[in-house]
Formats: C-alpha cells, sequence, structure tokens
C-alpha cells in the first residue's frame, strides 16, 4: 500500500517536472528557430535600419518593419484607451454596487465572452463595426473611410480584452478587505470617496496587472485585428485610416512569394520582434503579480 | 442618569436574517465618560458598537428595529445624513486599518475629504493629533512613508489620530488593544485616560481586568440582551443580576 503510494508520488512528481521542461523547451525552440530563420537578412542590413525604415518594398530587398511596428501599438493603445476606462468603470459596479446576483450574471456573460474564438470577433467586427466606422462614426467626424480602420481594430480588440481586465480587476477589488471600507466610512467618507480613494488605490497595483496582462494579448492578437484593420502599409493618421499590424503582417504573407530572397527571413525577424515584445509584457506582467502576493 | 446624553438606544432591535442579534435594547452612554460594553463572544457587542454609528447596514442584510438616538436625533431614520453622523464618532477596530497612503494622507485623510483645503492648516492638524495620539516622535520623520510599514501599535495609534483628526465628540473602540502587545495595549489605554476629558469613549471589550482599569460605566451584555448597566464601582462590587455576578467571577465566558 505504502510503497504503490510513493511510487505514485515519485511518478507523478517527475511528470509535472518533465512537462515544466517541455514548455520550456518549446519556447527556447521557438526562439532559437526565429533567430536561425531570421539571420540572413540581419547579415545584410542592420537591425535599427530594419525596425526604423518605414520602406516596405520587397522586390527591391527593402523589409522596413516601422509602419507595422507602429501599427501594433497603435492599435493596441488605442484599444487600451477604449476599454481601460469602461473597464474599470464597471468593475466598480459589478464588484461594490449591484447586487449578488446581477453581479453573478454578467461575470458568466464575461467568462463566456473570454471564451469566444476569435474569428468570430472578427467577424462582428466586419458586420457590425466596418459599416457603423465607414456609415456614422467617420461622417459624423467629418472624415471619409471605408470602415476598415485603425478604429475598427481597435474597437474589436477591446471587447477582446474586456474580460481580462474585468475578471482579474473585479476580484482585486473584492480582495480589499471590507475593514478598510470601514475605517473610510466610519470617518465619514461617502461611498464613491471610499471606493476613489481607498478601494481603487488599494486595488490599483492589480488593475495594473491586468492591465499589462490585457496589453500582451492585445499586441499579439492576429486573425480578428486582421479582419477588420485594413491593411494597408502606411502609417495611419488618424484612427479611421487603415494600419497593418506585425501579427497581420506575419498571418497575410507567410508562405506566399517565398521565392523572393530574403522575403521569408524578414518575416521571421517580424515573427522575433514580436515574440519579444510580447515576452517583455508578460515579464512585466508577473513581476507586478509577485510584488502584489509579496505585500498582501 | 443625571447626566446629559449623547448617544441612547430606544427599543433598539437588530436581525442578521433571522438571526435576533440586539433584543430590545433601551441605553444611555453618559457624556465624557469611558463606558466598557462587556459580555461573553458573540452575545453582540460589535453589533452594538456599530450601530451608534450605523455601520451595521453598509455591507449586510440587516433589520434594525427602534432607535439610536445622537444628539436627540433618530441615526436610523430615512434621508439622515449620514456623513455628518459619521464624522463625530470615531471608530477604532479590533485590528489596524491604516488607509493605502502614507502617515502624514492617513491623518489628513478626513480632514480632507470634508473640505480642508489649506495646507498648512492641514500639516498643523496633522502634526496636533500625531503628538495628541503620542505618535510624533516615532514618525516625524518619515510621514511620507506607507503607513503599512509601522508597528501594530504605531498602526493603532495612527488610526485613533486619523479618527480624532475629524474632530469627533465621541471614540468608538472594538477591543481596540487585541491586536496589541502588553506595551502598546497600556499607550492606548492611557490615551483613553486622557481622551475622556473631551471625548465620550465606548470600548468594546472582553477583558474583564481592562474594563476594571478603564470603564466608568459598564454595559453588560448576554445573548443580545443587556442584562445591566450602571457604574463600574457597582457593576463590579455589588451587581443586581445573577448573571452579571457569574460572568463577573468568570464563571460564564
Ligand atoms: N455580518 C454578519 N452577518 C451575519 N451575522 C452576523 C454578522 N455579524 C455578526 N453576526 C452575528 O451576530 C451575533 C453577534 O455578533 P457580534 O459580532 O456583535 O458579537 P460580539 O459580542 O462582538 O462577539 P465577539 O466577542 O466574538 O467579537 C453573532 O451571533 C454573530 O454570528
Ligand atoms: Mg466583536
Amino acid at each position: 500500500m505504502k510503497n504503490t503510494r510513493n511510487l505514485k508520488d515519485i511518478i507523478f512528481k517527475n511528470l509535472i517536472k518533465l512537462l515544466t521542461n517541455i514548455s520550456i523547451l518549446v519556447l527556447i525552440g521557438i526562439f532559437l528557430s526565429l533567430i536561425i530563420k531570421s539571420a540572413p537578412i540581419l547579415k545584410e542590413k542592420s537591425i535599427i535600419e530594419i525596425l526604423f525604415s518605414t520602406k516596405w518594398q520587397p522586390f527591391k530587398k527593402e523589409f522596413g518593419l516601422w509602419t507595422f511596428i507602429i501599427s501594433t501599438f497603435y492599435v493596441t493603445i488605442f484599444s487600451l484607451i477604449i476599454s481601460v476606462p469602461l473597464c474599470i468603470l464597471s468593475s466598480v459596479y459589478l464588484s461594490e454596487y449591484c447586487n449578488k446576483r446581477i453581479k453573478i450574471f454578467f461575470l458568466s456573460i464575461i467568462d463566456i465572452l473570454a471564451g469566444i474564438p476569435s474569428v468570430i470577433y472578427g467577424i462582428w467586427g466586419v458586420i457590425i463595426i466596418v459599416p457603423l466606422i465607414k456609415n456614422q462614426i467617420a461622417p459624423f467626424f467629418n472624415a471619409s473611410s471605408n470602415g476598415y480602420s485603425l478604429l475598427a481594430g481597435a474597437i474589436v480588440l477591446s471587447v477582446m480584452i474586456f474580460p481580462i481586465i474585468i475578471q482579474i480587476t473585479v476580484q482585486v477589488m473584492e480582495n480589499v478587505p471590507r475593514e478598510l471600507r470601514e475605517a473610510s466610512i466610519a470617518i465619514g467618507a461617502t461611498k464613491w470617496e471610499t471606493i476613489k480613494f481607498v478601494v481603487l488605490k488599494k486595488a490599483q497595483p492589480g488593475i495594473i496587472a491586468s492591465i499589462i496582462i490585457a496589453t500582451s494579448r492585445a499586441l499579439g492578437e492576429t486573425i480578428a485585428v486582421l479582419m477588420v484593420v485594413g491593411n494597408v502599409i502606411k502609417i495611419p493618421k488618424s484612427v479611421f485610416d487603415p494600419a497593418y499590424p506585425l501579427p497581420a503582417l506575419i498571418a497575410n504573407n507567410y508562405g506566399e512569394m517565398m521565392s523572393i530572397p530574403l522575403y521569408e527571413s524578414a518575416i521571421m525577424l517580424s515573427a522575433l520582434i514580436l515574440l519579444i515584445i510580447v515576452l517583455a509584457f508578460n515579464v512585466l506582467a508577473r513581476i507586478i503579480l509577485i510584488r502584489i502576493e509579496r505585500k498582501s | 442618569m443625571e447626566q446629559k446624553s449623547h448617544i441612547e438606544a430606544k427599543k433598539l432591535n437588530v436581525y442578521y436574517g433571522n438571526n435576533h442579534v440586539l433584543k430590545n435594547i433601551n441605553l444611555q452612554i453618559p457624556d465624557k465618560k469611558i463606558t466598557a460594553i462587556i459580555g461573553p463572544s458573540g452575545c453582540g457587542k460589535t453589533t452594538l458598537l456599530k450601530s451608534f454609528n450605523r455601520m451595521i447596514d453598509i455591507f449586510d442584510e440587516v433589520k434594525v428595529t427602534g432607535e439610536v438616538l445622537f444628539d436627540n436625533e433618530n441615526i436610523y431614520k430615512k434621508n439622515i445624513e449620514l456623513t455628518h453622523v459619521r464624522k463625530k464618532m470615531g471608530l477604532l477596530l479590533q485590528r489596524p486599518f491604516p488607509l493605502p497612503m502614507s502617515i502624514f494622507d492617513n491623518v489628513a485623510y478626513g480632514p480632507k475629504i470634508h473640505g480642508l483645503k489649506s495646507k498648512k492648516k492641514i500639516r498643523e492638524l496633522v502634526e496636533f493629533y500625531l503628538k495628541e495620539t503620542s505618535l510624533w516622535n516615532e514618525v516625524k520623520d518619515k510621514l511620507q512613508a506607507p503607513a503599512t510599514s509601522l508597528s501594530i501599535g504605531q498602526q493603532q495609534r495612527l488610526c485613533l489620530a486619523r479618527g480624532l483628526a475629524v474632530e469627533p465628540e465621541v471614540i468608538l473602540g472594538d477591543e481596540p488593544t487585541s491586536a496589541l502587545d502588553p506595551i502598546a495595549t497600556r499607550k492606548i489605554e492611557e490615551k483613553f485616560h486622557q481622551l475622556k476629558k473631551d471625548y465620550t469613549i465606548v470600548i468594546v471589550t472582553h477583558i474583564l481586568r481592562q474594563a476594571k482599569r478603564l470603564a466608568d460605566y459598564v454595559i453588560f451584555m448576554y445573548l443580545g440582551e443587556l442584562i445591566e448597566a450602571g457604574p463600574a464601582d457597582k457593576i463590579f462590587n455589588e451587581p443586581e443580576k445573577e448573571l452579571t455576578k457569574e460572568y463577573i467571577k468568570g464563571l460564564i465566558s
């Protein structure tokens, strides 16, 4: 009896160890193969030139990635501008104001939202958001747009990151001890003052972490954005202009036109850059989360 | 009772759902005295204390009947301006809960939300109340440090300073020394002794000796009922009720 239990223990321990190691190996493997594949282009051109040039003319061996990098950041930042304030307000409502039943109802809907495949979000964007921008929003601002735009990408993306921010924010707000709220209210603060100065303040690190996690998700989101963002290689001058983020570049071009020299290598390099950006954000998120855990 | 009284409960009943927690409480809290609420665990001491500044019905489904009069106004009537009522009563909890901000801002929090703008006045207030709670010398060089960096005893005095800074008339303490070591406890008790000149103090305690050390007036609760209330001398030396006698002797706890 005892022996089999020990045996199970050992097997299980080694199994988890193995699985953990495999996942690390996979990551290293991806990294290595991307580095090897992007080596040819790095031999011909300096990384600085590739990163900051806006010329993308594969036939002339021009592979400037700046337009794509900046589009990636634009789409991400605008999606955060839309979603962060809305998410924080919704979280305040869900955690502080509404009754339990409404909260459970909304949180389960948000759970479902989190599980919807991104291609569905893309279709929703094409059917609803793109025409809305073309026919209503852009004309309202005296701009002309065919709808496929930075704004469309940002809106679709913002809806996709709602669940991440709301789920985490509601949770950290609920973890703020009740006595802390009592302390503030006992001094004569109103409920809103208490939320603003005490609850949100206390929850701030967690909220920031949720935003970072959402950001890393937004940076890498491919298909839904690709479907609505227009994919024109030009730095957008307004939110109604089309954009062309890195993930879309990779997804649209990989496997095509591979006969052009250095083309594949350039695409691989963009993948490597994207990976590095996303990893950096993830590491940041981990560090912040660890800090929060240590504090509490 | 000959004293005029700030706080008075009349036929106060409190229910958590079906749990009848306070049963027909009638009492008056004497002004500028220390009143101790004693009684075994679960008898409703905390609930009674928090009913005085209406902190019981914020987070929970609670039914309250009867009245708590504060300056002759029933604080359970509709449309009452509760922020003003609460401002007049500082609450000190079992464990200190400093707000997530600096030491300075913890004390400045109350005056600021009640509309004090002048930076200079705020600074004076903070210094005054940190001195009042004997904390000034320990923290004057790190006023901007987070309040959580203080020891528990210091935190409790900070919470006292935070409560005093809105210039209340009453201090409510729910076992305010139960998380503290004997020395920190002494400091808080000394503070209460000094403060009763200017404030009406009500504390909940389950330590009979602390009640004896501090209280001028004692309220004995048992299973949600007020069994006996009166001057400390009388309750400790010649209680009228059998239950009180047994509790004082340590037979029930
Ligand atoms: N938030 C709440 N929800 C439901 N019931 C509660 C709540 N708070 C207290 N009670 C119940 O009310 C009764 C009195 O609780 P209370 O906290 O006032 O007792 P207490 O005398 O302060 O006890 P202790 O000495 O252990 O602190 C208990 O039976 C308790 O279970
Ligand atoms: Mg209690």
